[in-house]
């Protein structure tokens, strides 16, 4: 037997001091990984486990005047398949194409397709969505989603506009509001393992959406159904191009209505009827045309409706009474030019009071020459005429006018009754609205206030009034020459029985002069005496009878004589 | 420390006690239950989803365990001194062992390896795992023969020579298991022999030949002295995040297990790296996720409860009655130290990457089975140690 010697020992003590060093340094390792280079490893480990998956904010709604919903959210599933996570091919198959109406080829195409997500179909109703994942069937997923939903569908489209696949505004008070709308997206912090499988237990690290906030419209339903009813019986019976009706309050510009007739569908706003044979940029510019609002983005010659702000320059100058008489033969030359009165045998001898009446040409020619390019061209500035009226619409256009320069006696001539220049129809009404409503300049406007989502007021929203343009006693005497005007003039088939209604109707030849095609329009206020509510409705190129007077005065007796008891106005 | 009377035929009956190591014993289960844990931790998420069973990799462990602890007992329970006869046999098998595995259809491939042996398509253990067995008992006999010409060159050369053919055969296709199994004969000569200097030297060149193979990588590189894979690992080494998709990959998941893990760890269970980041997280790399869920409080204990285990063997070595015994358990040593030091420096990425498992803890039957072999030959020491009151 071979003995164990002490330099064996001393030998064993040197290896086990070798081990014992070399622990040491791994130690050491250990530490400096796991202290110092902890942060480091830690976060790029985390950047590896998680995933994040936005949680969509609702959408603020729109309200009308009276708390109606007129812009929704509605929750929607997207149904779709994870080939590596599905087990039973078959149910799947059944229970999609079943639940969805699909095919089952088609289901089937996608269960077998190899990818990491395949979509079987989005917008499904959340019941349907609910069931299927009811099922329990793995490796296929229902995601919710919000989806903007209009439930009066065309109901004034061109106002509110709608929005686009990631739920933005596109056109309209969607767009405008779109701070207000939008909220803010959430996200969720999950963790994965390596093949991107969520790990349940893992505690989701949660940023919350915030819903975006609600928007209450001066806008009233029930009056912007009855316009639009109205507005869409006279462009049937006309077989008018376009029918757009304005109803304001005159007093603070709060827009109760606004319509162009046709609307189109806020629920499927990019289907035409036009058929589907279009070029992508034919279908793109017929798109933007149906989306356009007329009343707002595109200019016309107001026509014989300008008078009101002629004869407002005319009486707040001085420059005209209402006695002064005046005679019409018909014509009236200025310059070189004989600019014809639309009575062409004339109105004959009359006072400014019955030229108005008679929305007599000469008279107002007259009434322009009188004030001059100067003058006249400082109440437009006055009145707000030469600016954007500032409505919180997008894509408000501008008036189109004579550079003052330009304006000679002939260009002021036809100003003064409303041709040669071009306004928005909204332009006009909101003018009209500022000299009757005792003479302060008003901003035509929607929005009224933003709450949040538990009903709290945000937000006031403030537009400007106030600027006086026209004193108190002009706009009483203006009052007074539209009353007659319905009363016993061009206006009178906007007469209401029981009812003071002032208005001036319009019938504008439109360019090029030779193909004789027109607008006729309606401006009318009521009571006449104390005005609450004015609409203007312009019929673009109505066939038959296009006096303003004959065809658009009708449309807003009628219309008045539904909404003014619902507004409580009394029968004066 | 426990003591105990036996009354065995084989031992001389005298008032004298005999000790039993059951320190180590308890070192050697308490580290077997944690590895049974460990391997369940780490294998069940992977486990569930590849086979439907989380208990997959658990079930097996455990039954190679159970065999482990019949054969540790078993071994334990015999005097050593019979083993000596075993040695030259042990020898022989192995060396038939391999050549079996590496040249006849009993070799047994995996990913591009022949390291197990089998019949047809059942493999039953790694071969490399019973050479080193082999390797202990058969140097300890030849330590034990020769000891009084050890320190000569010749009988260290000798030495080295007869255990060369195992050693080159295991090298051939296992890589790891060849330094482990050189650097087994190594510590043995290093122990039985007198002279320090030639051992010390040996190192010196070892480390100064590391350590030029790394600052060289890029000029060896050019001059094609090195086999491409070989240098890569070296790369790899350097800078794991550059080689992310490529041979980093496990590594450098490594390191995010071990530097998440902090002070204190995720807690038991809570590793997100073994879900599939760290590539079969129960084997070779079971030391990251030791880190992740215990932290650097838990890695230090285990690396704590190693150097217990490496301080009982050198308390056994050393009151061993013999030489043969003594070298014995300085080989089981050797083997246990070599194999927690290179596995814990790759896993850390303190050495290029080779495959080496952490002993009683890395998920493998075969290395658990004769671990536990040696544990009972180091354990059947410790009882022939005699000692008076």
């Amino acid at each position: 037997m071979v003995p164990n010697y002490t330099f064996h020992r001393l030998k064993i003590l040197m290896v086990f001091a070798a081990c014992l060093a070399g622990f040491a340094v791994l130690a050491g390792r250990l530490g400096y990984l796991m202290i110092a280079r902890s942060a480091h490893y830690t976060s790029l480990a985390q950047e590896l486990h998680e995933r994040e998956r936005s949680i969509k904010a609702a959408r603020g709604r729109i309200l009308d005047r009276n708390g109606t919903v007129i812009a929704d959210n509605r929750t929607v599933c997207t149904v779709s398949v994870i080939h590596s996570q599905i087990t039973e091919p078959e149910r799947v198959i059944e229970v999609l194409s079943e639940s969805l109406g699909l095919s089952r080829d088609e289901v089937r195409e996608k269960v077998e397709k190899i990818s990491s997500r395949e979509v079987i179909r989005s917008n499904v109703d959340k019941e349907v969505g609910d069931a299927i994942r009811l099922e329990n069937l793995s490796g296929v997923k229902v995601d919710e989603d919000y989806k903007r939903y209009y439930p009066f569908g065309s109901l004034a489209s061109h106002v509110l506009g709608f929005t686009g696949g990631d739920n933005q505004g596109v056109v309209g008070l969607e767009v405008r509001y779109e701070e207000y709308l939008k909220g803010e997206n959430g996200t969720i912090l999950t963790q994965t393992d390596a093949r991107g499988i969520e790990i349940d237990s893992a505690a989701e690290n949660r940023i919350e959406p915030v819903d975006g906030w609600d928007l209450t419209l001066s806008l009233d339903v029930n009056i912007q159904k009855y316009a639009e009813q109205a507005a869409q019986k006279v462009m049937e019976q006309k077989n008018a191009k376009q029918v757009s009706i304005i109803i304001m309050n005159p007093e603070n510009g709060e827009l109760l209505a606004m319509v162009n007739v046709p609307e189109f569908d806020l629920n499927n706003p990019f289907t035409l009827e036009a058929g589907e044979d279009l070029s992508q940029e034919e279908y793109q510019r017929l798109l933007n045309q149906m989306w356009r609002n007329p009343c707002v983005s595109d200019t016309y010659e107001p026509g014989s409706t300008f008078k009101i702000i002629t004869a407002a320059a005319g009486l707040e100058e001085g420059a005209v009474t209402l006695e002064d008489s005046f005679y019409c033969p018909g014509y009236r030359i200025v310059e070189d030019r004989r600019i014809h009165c639309h009575k062409v045998a004339g109105h004959g001898s009359e006072t400014f009071l019955e030229g108005a009446m008679n929305s007599c040409n000469p008279v107002f020619i007259e009434v322009g020459l009188r004030l001059g390019v100067e003058t006249m061209y400082e109440y437009f500035g006055q009145f707000g005429l030469l600016e954007r009226t500032g409505v919180d619409l997008p894509g408000e256009a501008g008036t189109i006018m004579h550079k003052k320069d330009a304006m000679g006696e002939v260009e002021l001539a036809t100003v003064s009754f409303g041709q040669s220049f071009q306004i928005t129809p909204l332009q006009l009404i909101t003018t009209a609205a500022s000299i009757i409503n005792g003479g302060t300049r008003v901003t035509p406007h929607f929005g009224m206030e933003v709450r949040n989502a538990r009903g709290d007021v945000v937000k006031k929203l403030s537009w400007e009034t106030g600027g006086r343009i026209l004193s108190e006693e002009t706009s009483e005497t203006m009052r007074y020459i539209l009353e007659k005007v319905v009363a016993e003039g061009t206006g009178n088939r906007a007469y209401l029985e029981g009812y003071r209604i002032g208005g001036k109707t319009a019938t504008s030849e439109k360019l090029p002069r030779s193909e004789n095609k027109y607008i006729s329009s309606f401006l009318g206020f009521a009571p006449a005496d104390d005005p609450q509510v004015i609409a203007l409705i312009t019929i673009d190129e109505p066939e038959g009878t296009y006096y303003g007077g004959t065809i658009a005065a009708p449309v807003i007796a009628e219309i008045f004589d539904n909404i003014l008891p619902y507004l409580g106005i009394d029968e004066g | 420390m426990a003591e105990k009377s036996v009354n065995q035929g084989a031992v001389k009956r005298k008032s004298r006690k005999r000790f039993y190591d059951y320190s180590l014993l308890a070192v050697i289960i308490f580290l077997c239950c944690f590895g049974l844990v460990m391997v369940y931790s780490s294998s069940s998420y992977a486990a569930q989803i590849n086979t439907g069973d989380s208990l997959f990799y658990l079930k097996k462990q455990a039954v190679a365990l159970i065999l482990g602890f019949v054969c540790m007992f078993l071994v334990s329970r015999i005097d050593y001194h019979k083993y000596k006869k075993l040695a030259v046999l042990g020898y022989v098998l192995a060396l038939i062992l391999m050549i079996l595995v590496n040249f006849t259809p009993l070799g047994i491939e995996y990913n591009g390896k022949k390291r197990w042996f089998g019949i047809g398509s059942t493999s039953l253990f790694q071969a490399a795992e019973a050479v080193k067995v082999a390797l202990i008992l058969s140097m300890a006999a030849l330590i034990n023969r020769f000891s009084k010409k050890i320190d000569l060159w010749k009988a260290q050369i000798l030495l080295v020579a007869i255990e060369a053919p195992l050693i080159l055969l295991v090298t051939d296709n296992n890589l790891s298991s060849g330094i482990i199994l050189l650097g087994i004969v190594f510590v043995m000569l290093f122990v039985a022999s007198r002279k320090k200097l030639r051992f010390f030297a040996a190192v010196g060149i070892v480390a100064a030949i590391a350590i030029l193979v790394t600052v060289f990588s890029d000029k060896l590189i050019e001059l094609h002295i090195l086999e491409e894979y070989q240098l890569e690992r070296i790369l790899v080494w350097k800078d794991p995040s550059a080689y992310a998709l490529e041979g980093g990959h496990q590594v450098l998941q490594g390191l995010y297990a071990i530097g998440s893990g902090g002070l204190f760890g995720k807690g038991l269970g809570a590793s997100m790296q073994k879900l599939g980041f760290v590539p079969e997280a129960q084997n070779d790399m079971v030391f990251s996720i030791i880190c992740e869920e215990l932290g650097l409080f838990g890695a230090v204990c285990v690396i704590l409860l190693f150097l217990f285990m490496i301080w009982r063997f050198v308390v056994i070595a050393n009151n061993a009655p013999d030489l043969f015994g003594s070298m014995l358990v300085v080989g089981v040593m050797a083997h246990i130290a070599l194999q927690v030091i290179l596995n814990i420096a790759v896993v850390t990425n303190t050495i290029p990457n080779t495959g080496i498992t952490l002993p009683f803890i890395s998920y493998g039957g075969t290395s658990v089975v004769f671990l536990m072999i040696e544990m009972g030959a180091a354990l059947s020491v410790s009882r022939s140690i005699r000692y008076e009151r």
